[in-house]
C-alpha cells in the first residue's frame, strides 16, 4: 500500500479520535455545568436568610432549611471528631507498625473492600447496632458515628499514602539520633504529611455531608420543627432529667447529661430534607429542593476546592 | 522493628574497670598502642533473611581516630557501618549474631537485650545522601537534644551554635537559623547534618559515603571536616572513593564479599598490604 | 580514659543506667511506647470490626426472615410484595432494576471513562489535563441526592420530550433518566483510575511502538489499552460496584414499584430504593418488612463485595506488572 495513503489516514484518524475525547470530556463536564445552572435558576430565588432561618413547614413558601444546616454541621462535628482521629490512627498504624505479612494484608484487603461497600449497607449496620442493640435511637450521635465508620477507609487510606511518600532517609535520620518509633510519628512523620493527610480529611467531611441513605436508614425524619438542645440550656436539663428518670440530678449527672444532651436528639440533614421535598407530589417543594442543593453543592464543592487547593500548594512547597 | 521488644536489658556488661586497664586481646598486634579502644568487633555476622552480609568479621576500633571501611560495591561495609547503631532493626528478616562492644561499659551493641534506642543515643550517623528534616536549620541540630530532654532555651541555641561551629557552617547560618534546612546547598546540608549529630555529643559517628552526593569543593570540605572532628570523637566511615580513605583515615579495613580481608593503619594498607585481594583492590584491578 | 568515662556517664539523660537496666524514666518511655502502640492497634482494629459488624447485622437481622421464606423463593421467585397482606418474597424484580439501571449506568461510564481516560493520558496536552482532572473529580462530589433531582427534573423530561417525537411514553419514573446520570456520575470513577493505570504504562513501550511507525492512536489502543488492561479492568469492576450499590438516584428517579422487567423505560425499584423505601417508612423494629431490608441488604453486600474482591484482585496483578 501507498505509505503516504496509510500516513494521512493516519493523521486523520487521531484527530478524529481527539475531536472525540475533547467532545466527550466536554459534554461530561457540561453535565455539571447544566446541574449547577438548574440549580441555581430553580433556587436562587428561594434562598435568602429566611430560607436558612426557617423551621419546616407544609407551605412551601415558609419551609426552611434552619433544623437541617444545623443538623447536619452536628453531624458532621462528631464524624469528624470520632472519624478523622480513628482513621489517621488506623493509618499510622498500618504503614509505621505492622510488618508486611497475612495479617497486614487482611487488614489491607478489608479496608479496599470496605471503600467499596455502598452507604446504604453501612445505614443497616448501623441500623442494627446503633440505634437498636447500643439504644441509641436515631439521634446525632448515632448519625455521626455511620458516617465516621463510612469515612473511615477514606482516610485511612489517605494518612497510608501521604505517609509512604515520605522518603524513608527522613525516618532514619530521625531513628538514628535515638528517636523512639512514637517520636518519629509525632515529630515527623504527622507533621510533614499533616498537608496530604488533610486534603483526605476534607475530601471524606465533603462526602459525609452529602450522604443521603445511610441516615434515612438509621431513620433520620425529615420534620424536624425543632433544634437540638444548646449543652446547659433548659432544654438540656430537660433532657438530662428525661435520662436520669428522675427530677434530681445527681452531681455527675448534672455535670454530663446537659452538655451532651444534643447528641441524642433526633435529627434531619441537609440532604434528607431535599430528599423529602422531593419525593412530596407535585411541585410545589421544588424551588425549596433546589435551594437546598444549592447549599449542598457550595458545601461539598467548596471543601473539595480546598482539598484541590491544599494539595496543589504542596505539591509545589515540599522537594524531598 | 522492635522498638522496646527488647526493651529492658540484662546484658551482662564485662567488668569495665578491667576492660580498660588490659584492653581487649587486640587482633592484631602491630596496631599502634598508645590509642585506646572504642569498640570491639568479635566474629560479627550479620543476615539479611538466609543471606549472610557480613561474615565472621572481628576488629577493633581505636577512640578518637578515624577508620575507613572500604571495598567494593555489595561488600558489607554500610551493612556493617549500620550495625554500630542498629539501624537493621528497622526492617524486618534481619539477624545480628557475634558482638560489637562498645567500650569503655562494654555493652554488646547487637545483642538483642540491648535497647537500639540507647545505642542511637550513643552513636550518630551520617548519611549518604544529605537528609535534613523540612524543619528550620535550628531545630535540625537542636532535635537530638530535645530528644534527650534537653528544653531550655539558652542551653539549646549555646549547644546549637557550638554544633554548628563544630560542623563549621556557623559562620553561614547563623543569620538565618529559622530559615528552612532544605534552602541550603547540598554540601551545606550535609554539614548540617554533621551538626545534627554532632549537637548531641556523640561517643562515636557513623559516616555512610557521606560525600557521594557532592561535588568536589563540597567534599573537600567534609573531609576536612572529619579531619578536625578525629581527636574528639571516635569516626568510622564508609567510603568507596580510596583516595577520601587514604587522606581522612588513621586506620582502614578492607572488605570483601561479606568479609573483612585486612584492617591495619592507613599508611601500610594503601602502601604495603599484606593480601594480595587488597593489593588488587588498591590498584585498581576490580571494584 | 577515666576522665573519658566520666565524661559518658555525665552526658545528657541516658535511658539505661550503667549495669544495664533502664532508669525509671527509660521505664516510663517504653511503657508510653507500648501504650500508643497498642491504642494504634486498637484503631486498625476498628477497620476490621467494620465488616464484621456488617456481616453480623446483616445475617444476624435477617435469619428470622430466611427462617420464614425459603432461599429459593427468596433468589427465584418473581414477585416481590413483602408489606402486602398476601406477602410474595422474590428478590427478582429488585435485582432486575439493579441489573437496568446497572447496564444503563456502565453503557455510559465505561466507554464514555475509558475515552476520556485516553484522551486525557494520551492526546490532551499538559495543562489542559491538570485543569480538566480536578474538575472531573468534582463530579463525584455532588452529592448523589442532587443528581437525583437532576435526573428526576432534567434528564427525564428531556428523554420524554426526546422519546415522544418517535411516540414514545415515557413515565416520570424510569429507569433510563435515572441511568445515565448515574453512569456520567461515575465516568471520573473510570477516567481516573484507568489514566492511572494508562500513565503507570512505562513510556519505553510506547517508545517501542513509535520506533516501529505507529501512530498514537494505534499506540494507544494497541499497546498502552492492552498493556493497562488489568487496571482498567479494577476500574470497570469498581464502577460496576459503585453503580450496584448507588441508592438516591434511583430512589428519587426510577420509582419504588417492584416490577420485573427488562424494559429501561419503565419504572421499577432497585434493592438499594426498597430499602430507602422502607427504613424510610414506619416500619415496626422486628417485622417482617424490617427484617426483609437486611435481607435485600444482605444480597446487595455480598454482591458488592465479588465486585470488590475481583476489582482488588485486578489491581493488584496492575501493580504487580509495573
Amino acid at each position: 500500500m501507498d505509505i503516504e495513503r496509510i500516513i494521512r489516514r493516519r493523521r486523520r484518524n487521531d484527530v478524529l479520535f481527539a475531536l472525540t475525547g475533547a467532545t466527550i470530556t466536554a459534554a461530561v463536564l457540561l453535565v455539571l455545568g447544566a446541574l449547577a445552572f438548574t440549580l441555581v435558576r430553580e433556587g436562587v430565588s428561594r434562598l435568602d436568610l429566611d430560607f436558612l432561618r426557617s423551621y419546616p413547614s407544609r407551605r412551601a413558601e415558609r419551609a426552611g432549611l434552619l433544623p437541617a444546616w444545623v443538623g447536619s454541621l452536628l453531624v458532621m462535628l462528631v464524624t469528624g471528631l470520632t472519624g478523622i482521629p480513628l482513621g489517621i490512627a488506623a493509618g499510622v498504624y498500618l504503614e509505621e507498625y505492622t510488618r508486611k505479612g497475612w495479617f497486614a494484608s487482611i487488614i489491607e484487603l478489608n479496608i479496599t473492600n470496605l471503600a467499596g461497600v455502598p452507604s446504604i449497607v453501612y445505614g443497616l449496620m448501623a441500623l442494627g447496632l446503633f440505634v437498636y442493640r447500643f439504644h441509641l435511637g436515631p439521634s446525632v450521635i448515632a448519625a455521626g458515628l455511620t458516617l465516621a465508620l463510612l469515612v473511615l477507609p477514606i482516610v485511612i487510606v489517605a494518612t497510608r499514602e501521604t505517609l509512604k511518600s515520605i522518603p524513608q532517609n527522613m525516618r532514619e535520620a530521625a531513628y538514628a539520633l535515638g528517636a523512639t518509633r512514637w517520636q518519629v510519628v509525632r515529630h515527623h512523620l504527622l507533621p510533614y504529611s499533616a498537608g496530604g493527610i488533610s486534603t483526605g480529611v476534607i475530601i471524606a467531611m465533603s462526602r459525609a455531608i452529602g450522604e443521603t441513605a445511610p441516615l434515612i436508614a438509621i431513620g433520620a425524619v425529615a420534620f424536624v420543627a425543632f433544634l437540638p438542645p444548646v449543652p446547659y440550656s433548659a432544654d438540656a436539663f430537660a433532657v438530662a432529667r428525661e435520662w436520669a428518670g428522675s427530677e434530681q440530678l445527681s452531681v455527675v449527672e448534672a455535670a454530663v447529661y446537659p452538655g451532651v444532651a444534643w447528641l441524642g436528639t433526633s435529627f434531619t440533614v441537609v440532604p434528607i430534607q431535599m430528599f423529602n421535598w422531593i419525593s412530596r407530589p407535585g411541585d410545589d417543594f421544588r424551588a425549596n429542593v433546589a435551594a437546598a442543593g444549592i447549599v449542598l453543592i457550595v458545601a461539598t464543592i467548596g471543601l473539595n476546592a480546598v482539598a484541590i487547593l491544599i494539595r496543589h500548594r504542596m505539591r509545589r512547597r515540599i522537594k524531598w | 522493628m522492635v522498638i522496646g521488644s527488647p526493651a529492658l536489658m540484662h546484658a551482662q556488661p564485662r567488668d569495665a574497670s578491667a576492660d580498660h586497664r588490659h584492653g581487649p586481646d587486640a587482633p592484631d598486634a602491630a596496631m599502634p598502642a598508645q590509642a585506646s579502644i572504642k569498640a570491639q568487633v568479635k566474629d560479627f555476622s550479620f543476615y539479611y533473611g538466609q543471606f549472610q552480609a557480613v561474615k565472621n568479621v572481628s576488629m577493633t576500633i581505636r577512640e578518637h581516630k578515624v577508620t575507613a571501611l572500604i571495598g567494593p560495591s555489595g561488600c558489607g561495609k554500610t551493612t556493617l557501618l549500620r550495625c554500630f547503631n542498629r539501624m537493621h532493626d528497622l526492617y524486618p528478616n534481619t539477624r545480628y549474631a557475634g558482638e560489637i562492644r562498645l567500650l569503655p561499659d562494654g555493652f554488646n551493641i547487637v545483642d538483642r537485650r540491648v535497647n537500639p534506642i540507647e545505642m542511637r543515643m550513643r552513636i550518630s550517623m551520617v548519611f549518604q545522601k544529605p537528609n535534613p528534616f523540612p524543619k528550620s536549620i535550628f531545630e535540625n541540630v537542636a532535635y537530638g537534644l530535645r530528644l534527650r530532654g534537653v528544653s531550655s532555651r539558652s542551653e539549646l541555641a549555646g549547644r546549637v551554635e557550638h554544633a554548628l561551629r563544630g560542623a563549621a557552617l556557623w559562620e553561614e547560618v547563623k543569620d538565618r537559623l529559622k530559615k528552612p534546612g532544605f534552602d541550603l546547598s547540598g554540601g551545606q546540608q550535609q554539614r548540617l547534618c554533621i551538626a545534627r549529630a554532632l549537637a548531641v555529643d556523640p561517643e562515636m559517628i557513623l559516616f555512610d559515603e557521606p560525600t557521594s552526593a557532592l561535588d568536589p569543593i563540597a567534599t573537600a570540605k567534609i573531609e576536612e571536616l572529619v579531619h578536625e572532628l578525629k581527636g574528639r570523637v571516635t569516626i568510622l566511615i564508609v567510603t568507596h572513593n580510596m583516595q577520601q580513605a587514604a587522606r581522612v583515615s588513621d586506620e582502614t579495613a578492607f572488605m570483601y564479599l561479606g568479609e573483612l580481608i585486612e584492617m591495619d593503619r592507613t599508611s601500610k594498607i594503601f602502601q604495603n598490604p599484606s593480601k594480595q585481594l587488597t593489593e588488587q583492590y588498591i590498584t585498581g584491578h576490580f571494584g | 580514659m577515666s576522665q573519658d568515662a566520666s565524661n559518658a556517664a555525665g552526658r545528657g539523660s541516658r535511658l539505661a543506667r550503667a549495669d544495664g537496666s533502664l532508669g525509671a524514666r527509660g521505664l516510663l518511655s517504653v511503657m508510653i511506647e507500648r501504650g500508643i502502640e497498642f491504642g494504634l492497634l486498637l484503631a486498625a482494629l476498628a477497620s476490621v470490626a467494620v465488616t464484621l459488624g456488617i456481616v453480623f447485622v446483616l445475617v444476624r437481622e435477617s435469619a428470622p426472615f430466611f427462617a420464614h421464606v425459603s432461599l429459593g423463593e427468596f433468589l427465584f421467585g418473581t414477585e416481590w410484595t413483602p408489606l402486602f397482606s398476601d406477602p410474595k418474597y422474590g428478590i427478582g424484580p429488585l435485582l432486575s432494576g439493579t441489573f437496568v439501571t446497572t447496564t444503563i449506568a456502565l453503557c455510559v461510564a465505561m466507554p464514555a471513562g475509558t475515552i476520556v481516560a485516553i484522551w486525557l493520558s494520551e492526546y490532551a496536552p499538559h495543562r489542559i489535563r491538570e485543569m480538566v482532572k480536578p474538575v472531573l473529580e468534582l463530579i463525584s462530589a455532588v452529592p448523589t441526592v442532587v443528581f437525583g433531582y437532576f435526573a428526576l427534573t432534567v434528564v427525564t423530561p428531556m428523554l420524554q420530550s426526546v422519546l415522544a417525537r418517535i411516540n414514545v411514553d415515557l413515565p416520570t419514573f424510569n429507569m433510563l433518566g435515572p441511568g445515565i446520570v448515574m453512569g456520567i456520575m461515575i465516568v471520573p470513577y473510570v477516567s481516573s483510575l484507568s489514566e492511572d493505570a494508562m500513565r503507570a504504562v512505562p513510556m519505553l513501550l510506547r517508545e517501542g511502538s513509535y520506533a516501529l511507525g505507529a501512530g498514537r492512536l494505534t499506540t494507544a489502543l494497541r499497546v498502552v489499552f492492552p498493556a493497562a488492561l488489568s487496571g482498567i479492568g479494577a476500574a470497570y469492576t469498581l464502577a460496576m460496584s459503585r453503580a450496584v450499590g448507588e441508592t438516591m438516584i434511583v430512589a428519587i428517579a426510577a420509582g419504588q414499584k417492584p416490577t420485573l422487567t427488562a424494559n429501561p423505560l419503565e419504572s421499577a425499584a432497585t434493592v438499594t430504593a426498597y430499602i430507602v423505601q422502607v427504613a424510610g417508612g414506619d416500619v415496626p423494629h422486628g417485622s417482617i418488612g424490617y427484617q426483609s431490608i437486611f435481607a435485600a441488604g444482605l444480597a446487595l453486600f455480598v454482591v458488592t463485595l465479588g465486585f470488590n474482591l475481583v476489582g482488588a484482585a485486578l489491581r493488584r496483578r496492575f501493580r504487580q506488572a509495573y
